[in-house]
């Protein structure tokens, strides 16, 4: 009998989990934890954060789901991993501390033959000095950051119903934010809601972000082949921004956060400030901070995690200037170099370098998306690592047998641009590769057959349906495995 | 969208025409497209 472990009930850990558990014997054994007491989709909290659905809506409970799978659930949060046990015992194991209102503080073990980390990004607001909803910035990573985004901004049309201007900056809190494409939906759906509210032309909205050009999104942008020309998304999303009468600041660093003034500096070095009456700012992603130790209970963390926290797999991480980047540097199997029961997926592995350019202001700040790793993505590597893990199980295999390199990978991404079923709007895009190959596809980096994008009524209904097809999937119901990652 | 300023940011980038803004939300060009994009996120679905 084999006992997985999985750290982390969101997107990849979910799939990772359903997948593996479908595919095992009821002698193994798959266990989660995560923290959370319920699944949260969490694309459709940008509709939560302008109040076009509620947090119930995109969240369900993981309890009954876990149970009717027969997934062993423990509500916790995993502190630190033991890969090679300690001196009492060989056995590998993760320590755990319980967040469920019963045993909430309570310190358990969890031993495991395979491990797969889920774990997904903590939200660093620390990093900006007064960034995030504790403090002065909203946010929408999270369901209840959505709804109290959400409440404020009905607060603000309001008042802005009674005649009064107001200044409204989206976008990243930080020089090293990932997930602009989040804070892109926002700005769209909050200009969206705006208009419907009739109060448009009493909003100043400004998108401030780290990218170096607008439709940058942290992976250099792409090339679409459209009316005759091939066009960088940059044109595109310029074109996006003055429609809606969006201005727009970029290379910019986030370094400080007012009650109602952002500081920030741009790649020209410049110090600059801008006021605001409501912000919604990405925070920048690390790692959730796990410890790792070996047998005599020496620290290890840092043979098993970069410094970003992020986990170490079989990605190439020696030190490359841009030129030298190549698509081989992505990680294909997502096994820990050190430990091969070890694997990490989604936002949990470290990523080999940026897919964007790394830019630095004159003064030395680094100023600069960090690599993305979307729903998509995380969701298929999950699912392989799965059937990886599966088949070293089943003994087929003393290896990972499944591979699902980003740089082979595609990716289809519905940005929402204003949530109504008639009137509606949504970004459709799909690329790829993920990561340009600049040798296959020497102009563009990635294919202009299989790169697209274009806007309108049918992302919207696209991505309203994939909200209930995710969440179909999650909660495990019948042919779930119909519905693609 | 504002009135556009010369030498401003927004001066610049293409806009879509008023053809092209209806397009964009009429029911049975849509229609079309949810078919085709749903086509797209197939094949991109396959390649992987
Ligand atoms: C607002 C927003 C909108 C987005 N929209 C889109 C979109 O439209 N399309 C798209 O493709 N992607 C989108 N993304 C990105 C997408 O949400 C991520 O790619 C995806 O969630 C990554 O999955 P994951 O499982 O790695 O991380 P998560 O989904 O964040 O899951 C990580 C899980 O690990 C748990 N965890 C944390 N710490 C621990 C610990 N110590 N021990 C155990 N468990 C732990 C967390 O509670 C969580 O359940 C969006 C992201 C945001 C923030």
């Amino acid at each position: 009998m084999a006992k997985l472990l999985i750290l982390g009930g969101g997107i990849a850990g979910q799939t990772a989990a359903l997948h593996a558990r479908k595919q095992l014997s009821r002698n193994h054994e798959v266990i989660v934890v995560t923290p959370n007491s319920k699944w949260n989709w969490i694309p459709s909290n940008i509709w939560v954060g302008v109040g076009f659905m509620k947090q119930e809506d995109v969240v369900f409970p993981l309890a009954p789901v876990y149970k009717k799978t027969g997934i062993v659930y423990h509500q916790a949060k995993a502190i630190s991993i033991h890969p090679e046990g300690n001196s009492e015992s060989a056995v590998p194991y993760v320590t755990i501390e319980y967040t469920s209102p019963e045993k909430m503080g309570q310190l358990d073990i969890v031993q495991y033959d395979y491990l797969i980390n889920a774990t997904g990004p903590k939200l660093n607001f620390n990093a900006t000095k007064g960034l995030g909803p504790e403090f002065n910035s909203h946010s929408v990573c999270t369901a209840s950051h959505a709804e109290s985004a959400s409440s404020a901004l009905h607060e603000l049309i309001a008042q802005m119903k009674k005649g009064d201007k107001k200044d409204i900056v989206i976008g990243t809190g930080h020089g090293n934010c990932t997930c602009q494409g989040a804070a892109f939906e926002y700005i769209f759906n909050v200009e969206y809601l705006l208009r419907k509210n009739n109060v448009r032309d009493k909003a100043n909205i400004v998108w401030l972000s780290n990218e170096a050009e607008l439709g940058d999104f942290g992976i250099g942008g792409m090339h679409l082949q459209r009316g005759g020309y091939i066009t960088h998304s940059r044109v595109f999303t310029e074109s996006l921004y003055t429609e809606r009468s969006i201005n727009w600041i970029i290379g910019a660093h986030t370094n400080e956060v007012e009650k109602n003034t952002i500081h920030y500096e741009t790649l020209n070095g410049e110090q600059k400030e801008h006021r605001f009456d409501f912000s919604m700012l990405i925070p920048p992603f690390s790692g959730v901070g796990m410890k790792a130790y070996n047998r005599i209970g020496a620290d290890i963390t840092s043979e098993l995690f970069a410094p970003s926290g992020f986990m170490l797999v079989d990605a190439d991480y020696s030190k490359k200037s841009y030129e030298q980047w190549s698509p081989e540097d992505w990680p294909k199997t997502y096994q820990s170099p050190k430990y091969n029961n070890i694997f990490a997926v989604g936002i949990a592995f470290a990523p080999p370098h940026p897919v964007s350019k790394p830019m630095f202001s004159t003064n030395g700040t680094p100023i600069f998306p960090t690599p993305p790793r979307t729903g998509m993505p995380s969701g298929v590597m999950a699912r392989e690592v799965a059937f990886s893990v599966v088949d070293m199980i089943k003994g087929k295999s003393d290896k990972p047998t499944r591979t699902a390199s980003m740089a082979k990978m595609g990716a289809a991404c519905i940005a929402s641009a204003g949530a109504g079923l008639f009137n509606g709007t949504a970004a459709s895009m799909t690329m790829y590769p993920i990561i340009p190959d600049f040798k296959t596809y020497p102009d563009t980096g990635r294919s202009l057959t299989y790169t697209s994008g274009e806007i309108g009524l049918a992302g919207h209904w696209i991505k309203h349906f994939l909200h209930f097809a995710f969440i179909y999937k999650a909660k495990a119901n019948p042919f779930w495995r119909v519905v693609p990652e | 969208m504002d009135v556009r300023k010369p030498y401003e940011q927004t001066y610049y980038p293409p806009v879509p025409t008023k053809f092209t803004q209806k397009l964009r939300v009429n029911f049975l060009y849509q229609f079309f497209r949810f078919m085709v994009l749903n086509l797209k996120m197939l094949r991109m679905v396959r390649k992987h």
